[in-house]
């Protein structure tokens, strides 16, 4: 038996594999596909403090190993969430986070404030990273002030695991990490999409009714791994990597680079049971190379 | 999610292709207007799955089969498949139409291009329960009239193309059987144009009326949030809360 347990900051996954906001739905999408409560943890969708819509249709384009997405935060706000979602996740036996997003800084707090109430979620990912609104989400994070100043003020109302999702659409990642960790946060996720676009050269029009849109999928692997090997040489936290995982090859080299955890993103929408076989696959790897704990492999990366 | 065979693709003309696939295991229960997701392997280009409608259902055979334009690098690889090769499938997935109330309801299924799939499986289950049906298909010119032997034995066949090559000239909607006719329930699936004339049409007589959306996804099961249209309870997923919409539904 392989030791998995893997430590987040304040909270202890079952094993290194979660699944990434706004790719997992609410989890009981992939009911279907496999037993969720496998799994180390899933983020569940970006939620924000009111009901949003969303952009307009077409939100998304498929790119060369990837897509573009613009969906813009949809979902009910977080009261529907607590009221009506969160009954219907009870009974998972996994680390269930919500993604919390806003336009202003009282928004992220207020809407953290109604979640750290919520026993059975005991953590937050702080979505300070979205490209695909128009204000706040990647406003946030991409200075220094703007993102240590929404942390320190939820830092003050939430009590359990703070997660830090971080955008790669930044100069230096690592001075963002530094700078929420020092306002507090438990640990950093990273990356969010890289911001970019399609065009139609028939038509001449963009593909995405936003024309920019996030970027995901494999495309984005090489800059994923290289910020993650950044941040965790620079921070002290427990950093999250995620970034075109698609395989537990791809899995164990973020954990190599110095990730704690991964998330699964954009795989979910081609094989929607790639979470278990990338577990599967770094139990076998593990076995192969005689590993006996997983966190061995954390930052393992030999220079 | 599983694997199919494949045991039949024949080309229909050079757009056009039929996949016929067997399953391993009892076909689940499939509906009318329902939709697979399809795996395309060996095609570096293509990233997604590609959402199919089940073009006809043969629990004799246990196979269904997969009515596919070429469009771009995924569909024409689906139209290079040999039989024996496996396809991994998402299916099924999605709503479905909605049966009229009463048995003598005379109904119109339309379809469009590759928007003729769905109303085949439709018509078959429709008049298997006893129910008459009339199909409008339209296409471009006579090669573009898919699988009309499969339509003629659950109805009445009629229709358009549009450089008058076959059927009536023109699109389906200046078909002469909607000026002769009163349907009871229209049903129908194709380019969007296509569909909002007929939804026109519909809404003019006050005929009750589902179209099937063809929005680009990336899952299909309701998680990526890509697909929405815009409907009177605001945007929601095409995938799951259809394909298939009632007009009055929908913000056209």
């Amino acid at each position: 038996m392989v030791d998995l347990k893997v430590n987040l900051g304040t909270l202890q996954l079952k094993n290194p594999v979660m699944t990434a906001s706004g790719t997992f739905g609410y989890g009981t999408e992939y009911y279907d596909f496999f037993d969720v409560s496998r799994i180390g943890g899933i983020v569940v969708k970006g939620t924000t403090l009111r009901d949003r819509q969303g952009n307009k249709y077409p939100r998304m384009a498929e790119t060369p190993s990837g897509m573009l997405n613009a969906v813009g935060l949809q979902n009910k706000g977080v009261n529907y969430f607590a009221e009506k979602i969160y009954p219907t996740l009870l009974d998972l036996d996994t680390s269930i986070f919500v993604n919390v997003s806003g336009s202003t800084v009282e928004e992220y707090v207020e809407t953290a404030e109604i979640i750290n109430e919520l026993d059975h979620i005991p953590g937050i990912e702080l979505n300070i990273s979205c490209p695909n609104v128009k204000e706040g989400g990647m406003t946030f994070g991409t200075s220094c002030p703007s993102a240590a100043q929404v942390v320190k003020e939820v830092r003050r109302v939430y009590k359990k695991e703070l997660m830090v999702k971080l955008s790669p659409n930044v100069t230096s990642i690592s001075d963002i990490a530094l700078a929420v960790e020092a306002e507090g946060a438990d640990s950093v996720s990273l990356i969010n999409t890289l911001l970019g676009m399609a065009i139609d050269s028939e038509t001449r029009k963009p593909l995405l009714s936003t024309v920019t849109g996030g970027l995901s999928g494999p495309a984005v692997k090489p800059v994923a791994l290289r910020m993650v090997w950044q941040v965790a040489q620079a921070v002290k936290i427990p950093v999250v990597g995620m970034g075109g995982i698609m395989t537990a090859a791809d899995a164990i080299e973020f954990l190599l680079a110095g990730a704690a955890a991964i998330q699964i993103g954009t795989a979910n929408f081609i094989d929607p049971t790639a979470p278990v076989k990338v577990l599967e696959g770094i139990e076998a790897y593990m076995l192969r190379h005689k590993i006996n704990r997983v966190t061995d492999l954390i930052g393992a990366l030999e220079i | 999610m599983s694997d199919l065979i494949v045991t039949e693709n024949t080309p229909l003309n050079d757009q056009y292709f039929l996949l016929k696939l067997k399953a391993e295991n009892e076909l689940p229960v499939i509906m009318p207007g329902q939709f697979a997701e399809v795996k395309v392997e060996d095609s570096p280009s293509t990233f997604l799955r590609r959402p199919i409608s089940i073009n006809y259902v043969d629990r004799n055979r246990n196979e269904i089969w997969l009515l596919i334009q070429i469009v771009g690098p995924g569909t024409l690889q689906l139209s290079k498949l040999r039989p024996g090769k496996l396809l991994n499938l998402i299916y099924p997935l999605g709503n479905s139409f909605t049966y009229p109330v009463r048995k003598d309801a005379n109904l119109l299924l339309v379809g469009g291009g590759v928007g003729i799939a769905p109303m085949l499986f439709w018509g078959a289950q429709l008049a298997a329960e006893g129910f008459h049906c009339n199909f409008l298909i339209g296409g471009r010119s006579q090669s573009n009239l898919l699988l009309l032997d499969e339509f003629k034995k659950y109805g009445e066949v009629y229709c358009t193309t549009e450089d008058g090559s076959s059927g009536e000239k023109g699109f389906v909607i200046h078909h002469s059987l909607l000026q002769n006719q009163k349907f009871d329930a229209i049903y129908t699936c194709g380019p969007t144009p296509m569909m909002k004339a007929v939804a026109g049409y519909a809404a003019d007589n006050a005929v009750f009326c589902e179209v099937s959306l063809e929005n680009t996804m990336a899952c299909g099961f309701g998680a990526c949030l890509c697909c929405v249209t815009d409907t009177t309870d605001g945007h929601v997923c095409v995938c799951t809360e259809g394909p298939v919409f009632n007009i009055t539904k929908l913000k056209w």
